[in-house]
């Protein structure tokens, strides 16, 4: 057991501490050009597509530097890496293991050169955490595949130039999770609508997607046929164990403490309230928790493992930080908790982050069917 | 960076779990628990041998010279199969000594503690169970030869059958006038009583002191060692009971998601419902964030002391809530079965109660956290 990095690691850090230095304004200061500049020179250092292959235009990073890598963007408040999250996330990785050489040449360069823009269509009106059972039809026609039916909670396909689909090529198989197949087409593709959804802040974000007799060549399928399931979950090989994540919790709780500590409560300094205190000492003792058992998943992945629902406790502990700091900011408010500000807008929106990719229920069921071997509902 | 355990470690984990299965399972850990002593001296003739009792201490005083990450391994195993033995409370003790001592202290007494033939134990706490080196009120009397003690000591674990003590004593009112006395049980003035708990693979006790003589070369280190060092051994506590609570929590989530399999209601089991399989996942979360804790906590402890406080703060804090809630749950899932005594989940609850109290419970450690947190 040790916390030590190499010498390779901790140059690596400095070199990424150095590039913030010299490359990253702070937040005030980043003018409307300012992601697309830094994803440019994200990309000359190939940070972009950090954890792929060489071979692949990647950046081979090792797990430990691509930790190290998104840790200090993290921490220094940087924007994601890479303004197309859905393409570095899902694509990138399902094209590297899965893709065509046509379909690596058409789709890699623009990924790592931060000119993509992907959605991935996983849900639909009537699936959601059943995902298994998803339902879009792909009929087989000759060379091509005529697609109908509908995607939602699609988020980004009103700008998105493409998208990654996954739909339902054979409705036969005894295993519903055998039928489906990925497809990899452009936005524009005739007969394919975007029905915008407006979110709870207003926001829109995501979409309704119908498919209406839209026909694509056989040849957009990303896989073998019917082996889509197989390409949605082989497709984050990537790091995750989510020490980023924690890193973003830890300045999320740095807010939620300055605001505590500029907060009155029953007329006195809201920081001489034990249950204020206590409160903010367990959303510190389980972030803490987080960022290590991401330590420790990183640890058994290096070390050859692949990453089981471990990813889930994170994502569930995530949900339970995200539900309470909300609700403790809120507490702090009083009555300008019914107002508008940074904080109730956060009460709202911080819902996205935790039902998106499967919500705390969902992950409770992984973790006991898969971990604790107790039978599917 | 390896945040995981060696291949000398992993094995270390499976000796203990198999020496414990063969020759301590639970129906022999009840028959201990209904004993007047509360351990099993064959038992701890062999921990002796095996080398459990001095692992952390260096080898020239008997010990194995390991680290507290190796204890945790250990610790981890006697939780899961509530293992009773005084071998928490006379690590604790050596501990004093190893960390404190003398030479001439640590070579007197170290190596009977290694070997198991003497049990040792901290005596901290005062008539309070406040857990702060200001609680500590037992006031020592100068005298010629040293120092005269009267008083009592609560708290103390496995106090019945330990030969030896380390008292923490009041010399003054500052906060600094503090010391450790080594005291064995044979003094003149010393008795001891048990206290009654519910956990009976737990024993506690109170150290009476009438007029004791502490010789000087009874004093840890010669001089007072002020509040820090009581702090140190507070952590350390700590830090060995979250290790076994980690034990006790996977004792409980095996026991209740095998019942969860084997009982079956309204025709399915009852694992299958998402009001039994949602409080398993949760005790199952809580139970990976303790060993994250705990295991970085006994690595600071280690290489990075001056982490330690508060990274042992954190998993003490998490152990203690998280035991206490797996101990309902897993109550609460058995239904009436797990209300008997003549099934084993009573054990896994007494013991969750002991075991968030001890060292401090959840709101003791969050509170300390938000102190080391800045707040």
């Amino acid at each position: 057991m040790n916390f030590d990095f190499t010498e390779k690691e901790e140059a690596f850090r400095a070199k990424v501490k150095q590039f913030i230095a010299v490359n990253l304004p702070a937040p005030e200061q980043r003018g409307k050009d300012f992601e697309k500049q830094w994803n440019v020179k994200l990309a000359e250092q190939k940070w972009i597509g950090f954890s792929w292959p060489k071979e692949h235009g990647g950046g081979g990073g090792s797990l430990i530097e691509q930790v190290i890598l998104k840790e200090e963007m993290s921490q220094a408040l940087a924007p994601d890496l890479g303004s197309d999250l859905m393409g570095l996330v899902w694509v990138g990785p399902a094209l590297i293991r899965y893709g065509t050489e046509a379909q690596k040449k058409e789709f890699m360069p623009d990924l790592l050169n931060c000119q993509s823009s992907w959605c991935t269509g996983y849900s639909e009106p009537d699936v959601g955490s059943d995902l298994g059972s998803l339902n879009l039809r792909a009929v087989r026609d000759g060379d091509d595949y005529v697609i109908n039916g509908s995607k939602i909670w699609t988020t980004k396909a009103h700008v998105a130039k493409n998208i990654f689909l996954t739909v339902r090529t054979n409705p036969e198989v005894e295993s519903r999770y055998r039928g489906i197949s990925v497809l990899l087409m452009p936005m524009n593709t005739p007969g394919i609508q975007v029905r915008p959804i407006v979110n709870i802040v207003g926001d829109h974000s995501f979409n309704q997607v119908f498919f209406t007799d839209v026909r694509v060549p056989v040849s957009t399928r990303l896989g073998a046929e019917g082996e889509g399931w197989k390409v949605v979950m082989g497709a984050l090989a990537n790091e995750r164990s989510g020490i980023s994540e924690s890193t973003g919790m830890e300045r999320h709780l740095d807010k939620l403490k300055a605001l505590a500590r500029n907060s009155l409560k029953g007329g006195k300094p809201a920081l001489e309230d034990t249950e204020i205190r206590r409160k903010l000492a367990r959303f510190e003792t389980r972030i803490s928790a987080m960022r290590l058992n991401g330590f420790r998943n990183l640890t058994k992945q290096i070390k050859g493992a692949q990453p089981g629902s471990e990813t889930s406790i994170n994502k569930l502990l995530r949900g339970m930080l995200e539900i309470p700091m909300a609700d403790l900011a809120m507490g702090l408010l009083g009555n300008s908790a019914s107002g508008m500000g940074e904080w109730q807008y956060d009460s709202f929106n911080f819902h996205g982050v935790v039902i998106g990719g499967g919500s705390p229920n969902i992950q409770r069921n992984i973790i006991a069917e898969r971990t604790l071997g107790l039978p599917k509902d | 960076m390896d945040f995981g355990f060696s291949e000398e470690q992993e094995m270390l984990r499976d000796q203990v779990r198999k020496f414990l299965e063969d020759r301590c399972s639970l129906p022999q850990v009840r028959a201990i628990a209904a004993s007047n002593e509360g351990y099993c001296r064959d038992l701890w003739g062999q921990l002796s041998k095996l080398g459990w009792l001095g692992l952390t201490l260096p080898e020239e005083f008997g010990g194995v010279g390991l680290s507290w990450v190796d204890l945790v391994v250990i610790l981890e195993e006697t939780g899961r199969t509530l293992f009773p033995s005084p071998l928490l409370s006379t690590t604790l003790a050596a501990t004093a000594i190893n960390e404190f001592g003398t030479p001439q202290q640590q070579q007197h007494w170290l190596p009977s503690l290694a070997n198991g033939s003497c049990i040792g134990t901290l005596a901290l706490l005062d008539e309070t169970d406040f857990l702060s080196p200001k609680a500590i009120q037992m006031t020592a009397k100068a005298s010629e030869r040293g120092y005269l003690l009267s008083g009592e000591k609560r708290f103390v674990q496995d106090a019945t059958v330990a030969d030896v003590f380390i008292v923490a004593f009041r010399s003054g009112p500052a906060n600094d006038d503090l010391g450790l006395a080594i005291i064995s049980r044979h003094d003149k003035g010393v008795s001891v009583e048990e206290t009654e708990g519910w956990d009976r693979t737990k024993r506690t006790g109170v150290l009476k002191l009438d007029t004791v003589q502490i010789a000087a070369d009874a004093i840890l280190s010669e001089t007072l060692l002020g509040a820090q060092a009581i702090e140190v051994l507070i952590d350390r506590g700590a830090l060995a009971v979250s290790a076994e609570t980690i034990g006790v929590c996977e004792g409980i989530l095996n026991l209740t998601s095998q019942y969860a399999l084997d009982r079956k209601q309204f025709g399915s089991p009852i694992g299958r419902y998402q009001g039994v399989k949602h409080p398993l996942a949760e005790i199952y979360v809580d139970i990976e964030c303790t060993k994250s804790l705990v295991y970085y906590a006994a690595w600071a402890l280690d290489g990075e002391p001056n982490e330690a406080p508060a990274a042992i703060a954190k998993a003490k804090a998490y152990a203690s809530q998280s035991v206490c809630d797996a101990g309902v749950s897993g109550v609460q899932l058995h239904g009436a079965i797990g209300y008997t005594d003549e099934y084993d989940m009573q054990l896994f609850i007494k013991r969750s109660k002991w075991s968030r109290a001890t060292y401090g419970d959840e709101d003791f450690h969050y509170d300390r956290v938000a102190k080391f947190g800045g707040l």
